[in-house]
C-alpha cells in the first residue's frame, strides 16, 4: 500500500475550503454572511500557504486580510447597513460582467499553472524541509525595500540590473487599497452632499412656507 | 511519539493519524484544563481580594469541584436564540472567537522540544490569529439581532483593535533585540541564569513589558478595560443573547487567549522555559545525554512554561480586582497618549541600544543581509560584547 501523501491530502483540504466559501461568497445575499464565507476562504489561503513553507506570507494574509481588510468590512457594514440584514440583489448583467472578468483571470492563471511542468504531479515533502532555513522573512522585507538578497550572487550583470525589488507594486498596492477605501466609505454613506442640500432647501421651504 | 506507533500500527496512515490525534488533544486538554483552573483561581482570588473565602463548599476542600459544576449547569441551560437573530451566524459565532484562541497555541512552544510547528515568523502568527478572535465578537454582536449587542460588539472591536497597535510594537521590541520571529529561538537565546531574560537586556526591554502587559490585559478585554462588556451595568454587551455553551464558548476563548498572551509574555521576556536558576544544564538533562534526559528536561521546561503562565494569569486577575473599571475616554486616553508613545519610543531606543551594543555602523552594516545568521548568536554573544567594550 502506498503511504499517503499528506501534503497533496491537507493542500486538497484548504484548497476544497477555500473553493467552496469562495463560492458562497458570490452565491449569498446576506453582505455579513458574505464577510464570514470570505474569512473562510482567506483562512483557507493562508492555510495554502502555511503549507508551502511560506510561514510569513500565511501570517500576513491572516494579518492584513483577515484582521484587518474583513474586520473593517464588517464595521462598515455595521455603521452603515440601515435595515438589520441587508441584501444586495445582483443584476444579471453584474453576473454577466463580473464571470466575463472573473473568466478571463482564471483562464490566464491556469495557462501560467499549466505551463510550469514541475507543477504537473504531486510535490513531495523532502524540498520543503530542505527549504525551511531559508524560508526567513528577511529577503522579503528587504525586496519590499527595494533590495533583492536573492539576486546580490547573480554572476551576470545584466540579470543583477533587475534589481529594483518591489518597492513600486508596493507602494502601487498601498495607494490601491487607499482608494478603495475612500470609495468604500464614499459609497457607503448614508446621504450624498447633493442630497443632503437639497433636502435642506426643501424643508427651509416647508418651514418658510 | 510517531516513530514508536509505526512499529505497531499496520497502515502507516493510522499512526500518523493516532498521532496527530494524540498531540492535538494534548493541547486541547491543556488549554481546557487551564480554563477550568483559571475559572476557580478567579473566584478564588477575587474573593481574598475582597476579604471573603470565595467557593469554598462543592467538593469538598476549597470548593475545587466549583469549575465542573459550573461547566455541568451551562451544558444543561436551556439552548435560546432570539427570534430576530441571523441564527445560522449566531451559532457560528463562538466557534470563531474560540479557533483563533487557541490556534495560537499552534506557534507557542512549551518547552524546547515541545512545540506543534517550529513557524519562522511564530511571534508575528501568534499575534495575527489572535487579533482574529474579535471577528467572532463582531459577528455575535452582529447576528443577535439587537442594537445592545451590536453597541456591545462595536465598542469590544474598536478597543482590541486600537489595542493591537501598541501591542504590536511591544513584541516587536524582543523580536528586534533577538534578530528573529522563531519563539523556539528566542527562547533558546535567553537559556541560562535569569540575567540573560531579555526583560533584564536593557532598560527599554524592561519599559515596554510593562506596556505589553497593559495592552494585553486591554486586548484580551479584561478589567480595568472591559468597559464594553461590564457585566454589571452593560448585561455583558456583546454577550447579552447568549446562554449555555456558547456563551461559555466565548469564555473559554477569553480564558485560551489570557492564556496565549501569558506565554508569549514569558517567552518574549522572561526566558520562556528556562528557568531563573539554568538547573537543567547542571543535571545535564539536555537532548544530547539521551531521551530520558531530553524528556525531563522538556518536562522541566514545560513546568517553567506553566508557572510563568499562571503567573501571568494571577497578576491579571489581580489586577482585574484591585483596580476600577475605566471610562471610555481614560481607554482612549491610555492607549493613545501613553501605550502608543511609549512603546514607540522603547522600540527607538532599544534599536539604539542593540545598534551601539553591536559596535556601531562597523558591526551593523555587515550583517544587515545575513540578518538570520546573526541572531543564532543571541543574547549571549551581544552581552560579551557589551562587557569587552
Amino acid at each position: 500500500m502506498n503511504p499517503i501523501n499528506w501534503h497533496s491530502c491537507f493542500f486538497l483540504l484548504a484548497a476544497a475550503v477555500a473553493c467552496a466559501a469562495a463560492l458562497g461568497v458570490v452565491a449569498s445575499k446576506n453582505v455579513v454572511r458574505m464577510a464570514v464565507f470570505l474569512l473562510h476562504a482567506l483562512g483557507a489561503v493562508a492555510g495554502l500557504f502555511f503549507l508551502a513553507g511560506a510561514d510569513f506570507v500565511g501570517a500576513m494574509q491572516l494579518m492584513i486580510y483577515v484582521g484587518g481588510t474583513l474586520v473593517l468590512i464588517a464595521f462598515g457594514v455595521m455603521l452603515t447597513a440601515r435595515r438589520p440584514f441587508l441584501s444586495m440583489d445582483t443584476k444579471l448583467a453584474q453576473w454577466i460582467a463580473g464571470t466575463l472578468v472573473g473568466g478571463c483571470l482564471l483562464a490566464v492563471l491556469l495557462r501560467s499553472a499549466l505551463s510550469v511542468d514541475d507543477w504537473a504531479g504531486p510535490v513531495s515533502a523532502a524540498p520543503r524541509a530542505q527549504a525551511e532555513d531559508l524560508a526567513t522573512a528577511a529577503p522579503l522585507g528587504m525586496g519590499m525595500l527595494g533590495v533583492r538578497v536573492d539576486r546580490l550572487d547573480e554572476p551576470e550583470a545584466a540579470r543583477r540590473e533587475g534589481m529594483s525589488g518591489y518597492l513600486l507594486p508596493f507602494e502601487i498596492i498601498s495607494v490601491h487599497l487607499l482608494v478603495v477605501l475612500i470609495g468604500a466609505a464614499y459609497l457607503a454613506r448614508s446621504t450624498r452632499p447633493g442630497e443632503a442640500r437639497l433636502r435642506e432647501n426643501v424643508e427651509d421651504k416647508i418651514n418658510a412656507g | 511519539m510517531t516513530t514508536f506507533l509505526l512499529q505497531w500500527l499496520n497502515p502507516p496512515w493510522l499512526a500518523y493519524a493516532l498521532a496527530a490525534l494524540v498531540h492535538c488533544g494534548l493541547l486541547l486538554a491543556l488549554v481546557v484544563g487551564s480554563v477550568a483552573v483559571c475559572n476557580w483561581a478567579e473566584r478564588k482570588i477575587a474573593g481574598r481580594v475582597q476579604d471573603r473565602l470565595g467557593p469554598a463548599r462543592v467538593g469538598g476542600r476549597f470548593g475545587w469541584l466549583q469549575s465542573p459544576a459550573d461547566g455541568l449547569k451551562l451544558l444543561c441551560k436551556e439552548d435560546l436564540i432570539p427570534a430576530d437573530a441571523d441564527s445560522l451566524l449566531f451559532r457560528f459565532a463562538p466557534y470563531i472567537s474560540l479557533g483563533a484562541s487557541f490556534a495560537a497555541f499552534v506557534a507557542i512552544p512549551l518547552s524546547n522540544d515541545w512545540v506543534a510547528q517550529r513557524l519562522d515568523a511564530a511571534a508575528f502568527f501568534v499575534l495575527a490569529v489572535a487579533g482574529l478572535e474579535v471577528f467572532g465578537v463582531i459577528l455575535g454582536g452582529y447576528a443577535s439581532g439587537s442594537k445592545w449587542s451590536l453597541f456591545g460588539a462595536m465598542r469590544e472591536a474598536a478597543q482590541v483593535v486600537s489595542y493591537e497597535v501598541p501591542l504590536g510594537l511591544c513584541v516587536l521590541v524582543p523580536v528586534m533585540v533577538a534578530g528573529t520571529m522563531n519563539l523556539v529561538k528566542i527562547g533558546n537565546m535567553q537559556e541560562g541564569w535569569f540575567t540573560n531574560w531579555l526583560i533584564f537586556h536593557d532598560p527599554f526591554t524592561f519599559i515596554t513589558f510593562w506596556v505589553y502587559l497593559t495592552c494585553a490585559v486591554a486586548s484580551v478585554n479584561r478589567a480595568p478595560f472591559d468597559l464594553a462588556e461590564a457585566e454589571s451595568e452593560l448585561v455583558a454587551g456583546f454577550l447579552t443573547e447568549y446562554s449555555g455553551f456558547r456563551w461559555s464558548a466565548f469564555f473559554m476563548a477569553e480564558y485560551g487567549s489570557m492564556l496565549a498572551v501569558s506565554f508569549l509574555a514569558a517567552i518574549l521576556f522572561f526566558g520562556g522555559w528556562n528557568g531563573p536558576v539554568p538547573i537543567a544544564r547542571w543535571f545535564g538533562l539536555m537532548q544530547e545525554n539521551g531521551p530520558l534526559a531530553g524528556y525531563l528536561g522538556n518536562l522541566l521546561g514545560l513546568a517553567n512554561m506553566l508557572a510563568k503562565g499562571s503567573l501571568g494569569i494571577v497578576v491579571m486577575m489581580w489586577i482585574r480586582w484591585t483596580l476600577p473599571r475605566l471610562r471610555i475616554d481614560q481607554v482612549l486616553t491610555t492607549c493613545l497618549k501613553y501605550c502608543i508613545p511609549l512603546a514607540a519610543a522603547t522600540f527607538v531606543g532599544a534599536m539604539a541600544w542593540t545598534f551601539v551594543a553591536r559596535g556601531g555602523l562597523n558591526a551593523g552594516n555587515d550583517d544587515a543581509t545575513t540578518r538570520p545568521g546573526v541572531a543564532t548568536g543571541g543574547v549571549q554573544g551581544e552581552v560579551a560584547m557589551t562587557k569587552s567594550q
